[in-house]
């Protein structure tokens, strides 16, 4: 492998949120929304709101469960709903179709249909992710040390958010990108896999990032 | 004006005004120009100020144009702003909409060359949303930014509006709970505070404490703060009710209600007459009413304040929020529209609903200082990472980014340009 193929090109990138004007009122609404919206609204509710303005809840990883949880109280669906790893399923459709299925048992346990008020209607909202060349490239793994500083929010979310939502590892870019200079950066490697970016900000993931590259290569 | 990007990077990082620079980039060569109703005063003067100088110091040429028009005219578009955000009452007179119409008219004449010219046409709010009718043959993107809450607006009035705006290329919105539906791409973009304005750039201690003297606060006892019009919206009695009940608990308590008002406005006067007969009692209320220029007076006593309230009924954004929570302050906020999206439970503040729920979090929050002072911090990193200008400018780029190439989820632009 030739040295320019084995940088690391960072790329940037960045979301423009759209709304489109489907809401839910009830499990059941949920439900019949899910089954029809775009897949876009999958990939926005579960990864690409971190690009936007909210904060990690520790106790939600995705805004399905965080909904049914704070608007519905329904506590027991909420956790079954933020447990799902987004990592395991193959495309967005399959993700969709393991939601609805999620609410659709909950909902054969229902006596009576739960409703929030109008002002806490879940909103569906899709996105566009815009991906752009960064002028960083990463030589060799040394380099990190250098360059995972200057990384912008938007690379973060991109190279390590996105990809596990791109990738056929579903992990993040680093990960793979060191696995070519073979198992002196296993450990590394390893490291990087067991930052779990469900519970922490882009730059809080951008920390932990160059924490555990400091650690290996400085000891 | 490179000098500009220098001291924003000072303040939000070098990997902001990067990222912003990278995306720039791709957009080189493009000519937006901004159109609102007003230079100076007001909350969208204030964001397109900072936004054009920035837009523009990343090298891409942006104007800004001011729509003129007669009291009439304004008239009229003041009942638009206050319809729009839900007032039932009002009742669309023919000869103001011809006035409306005649005004946007002669106004698409006097700026035709600039918005020809230009790529991407943002219009701000509804005064000059009629502009677009003037352009029947227009080949640039037109974006109509609604910086209110549209969320429950007076029926007529959106009818008559939407007619307009549905003419655009996309609109955007501040919240998802303000959305109207439009047969166009409806963006969020959430607005933002400008850190080094005068309300926002860092004081000196000296500063800071300057407030204490000036308005008679006692500096060595806790001051809770609410910034915002005497309006009834604003709920500054429930915030006087709120204080008292916590300071049952906690005697050396001291509130600050401070504010403005437009002079013309009766029901001001009146809340702010109602607010001065409740406090005259108690010499540890403050009723500060303050001219509209007081934008240093109010960040200092912003930072003097240990806790910051905005105990609003009804709110748009609620920018003093996001000024409170950039200044590191722990905020109790009303349970109604953006508040609810900056203050997080136990993260940023409380929501509450009632003056007791407000007490309560008083009481708490001067009990454990530790808490209220890690909430601080979480609130000022809240803000630096969501609600500053420059994430305002990032969103607008992604957005003429987005209407300029196909419709997709997925935009992958592997070389600089655009091409």
């Amino acid at each position: 492998m030739s040295n320019s193929e084995q940088s690391f090109y960072v790329k940037n990138c960045a979301l423009a949120a759209t709304a489109t004007g489907e809401r839910a009122s009830s499990l059941l609404e949920l439900r019949d929304k899910l089954v029809l919206i775009d897949e876009g609204c999958i990939y926005f509710h579960f990864w690409g709101a971190r690009m936007t303005h909210q904060i990690v809840h520790t106790q939600h990883h995705n805004d399905f469960a965080r909904w049914v949880h704070e608007q519905l109280h329904d506590h027991v669906l909420g956790e079954r709903l933020s447990i799902i790893d987004p990592t395991e399923f193959d495309s967005l459709e399959l993700l969709r179709q393991e939601l609805v299925e999620a609410v659709e048992r909950r909902l054969d346990d229902y006596q009576i249909m739960l409703w929030t008020k109008k002002e806490d209607r879940f909103h569906f909202v899709s996105s566009t992710i815009i991906v752009f060349e960064s002028t960083l490239t990463i030589g060799n793994p040394d380099a990190l040390l250098q360059v995972v500083p200057k990384l912008a929010p938007g690379s973060i979310y991109y190279h390590f958010i996105d990809a596990r939502a791109r990738t056929p590892e579903r992990v993040d870019d680093f990960s793979v990108w060191l696995k070519q200079f073979g198992a002196k950066y296993d450990p590394l490697v390893e490291e990087i896999q067991s930052i779990d970016p469900y519970f922490l900000t882009l730059p809080q993931v951008k920390e932990e990032l160059i924490q555990v590259i400091n650690k290996f290569f400085k000891g | 004006m490179a000098n500009l990007l220098e001291l924003y990077k000072a303040v939000v990082g070098e990997d902001i005004i990067y990222e912003l620079s990278q995306l720039a980039r791709v957009l080189k060569g493009i000519k937006i120009v901004h159109i609102n109703s007003t230079k100076v005063g007001g909350g969208v003067a204030e964001i397109l100020s900072t936004m054009v100088q920035l837009t523009t110091s990343l090298g891409i040429e942006t104007s800004w144009e001011v729509i003129e028009g007669s009291p009439e005219f304004f008239e009229c578009t003041k009942q638009f702003h206050n319809a729009i955000q839900g007032y039932k009452s009002t009742i669309l007179n023919p000869h103001h909409l011809k006035v409306y119409e005649d005004t946007n008219r002669s106004n698409a004449d006097q700026f035709r060359a600039v918005i020809e010219n230009a790529d991407v046409v943002f219009v701000h709010d509804p005064q000059p949303a009629a502009l677009i009718s003037s352009f029947p043959n227009r080949k640039n993107k037109w974006v109509w930014r609604c910086h209110i809450d549209a969320s429950d607006p007076n029926r007529a009035t959106w009818k008559y509006l939407r007619n307009y705006i549905r003419q655009y290329d996309a609109s955007i919105f501040s919240l998802v709970d303000f959305v109207q539906p439009m047969p166009h791409p409806i963006y969020l973009i959430p607005p933002s505070i400008d850190p080094l304005s005068e309300k926002n750039i860092e004081l000196t201690p000296e500063q800071v404490q300057g407030v204490y003297s000036r308005f008679n606060i006692d500096p060595n006892r806790p001051v809770i703060l609410q910034v915002s019009r005497f309006d009834s919206f604003k709920d500054p009695l429930g915030v006087i009710e709120a204080y008292s009940l916590a300071k049952k608990f906690k005697h050396g308590i001291q509130l600050v209600l401070a504010g403005g008002g437009a002079p013309d406005d009766p029901e001001g006067e009146k809340v702010l007459s109602a607010v001065k007969a409740l406090a005259e009692n108690d010499p540890d209320i403050h009723v500060l009413f303050l001219p509209s220029d007081s934008h240093r007076t109010i960040n200092a006593l912003q930072r003097a304040a240990d806790i910051v309230l905005q105990k609003s009924l009804k709110e748009g954004f609620g920018l003093t929020v996001t000024e409170a929570l950039w200044k590191g302050k722990c905020v109790i906020g009303g349970n109604c529209g953006g508040i609810r999206l900056q203050v997080i439970n136990h993260h940023t503040g409380f929501v509450v609903n009632t003056p007791e729920g407000a007490a309560e979090r008083i009481r708490f929050l001067l009990q454990t200082p530790h808490v209220m002072k890690e909430m601080g911090e979480n609130g000022r990193r809240f803000v630096h990472d969501n609600f500053l200008t420059t994430r305002h400018l990032r969103d607008y780029l992604s957005l003429i980014i987005s209407l300029i190439k196909p419709t997709n989820r997925r935009i992958e632009i592997h070389k600089i340009g655009l091409t």
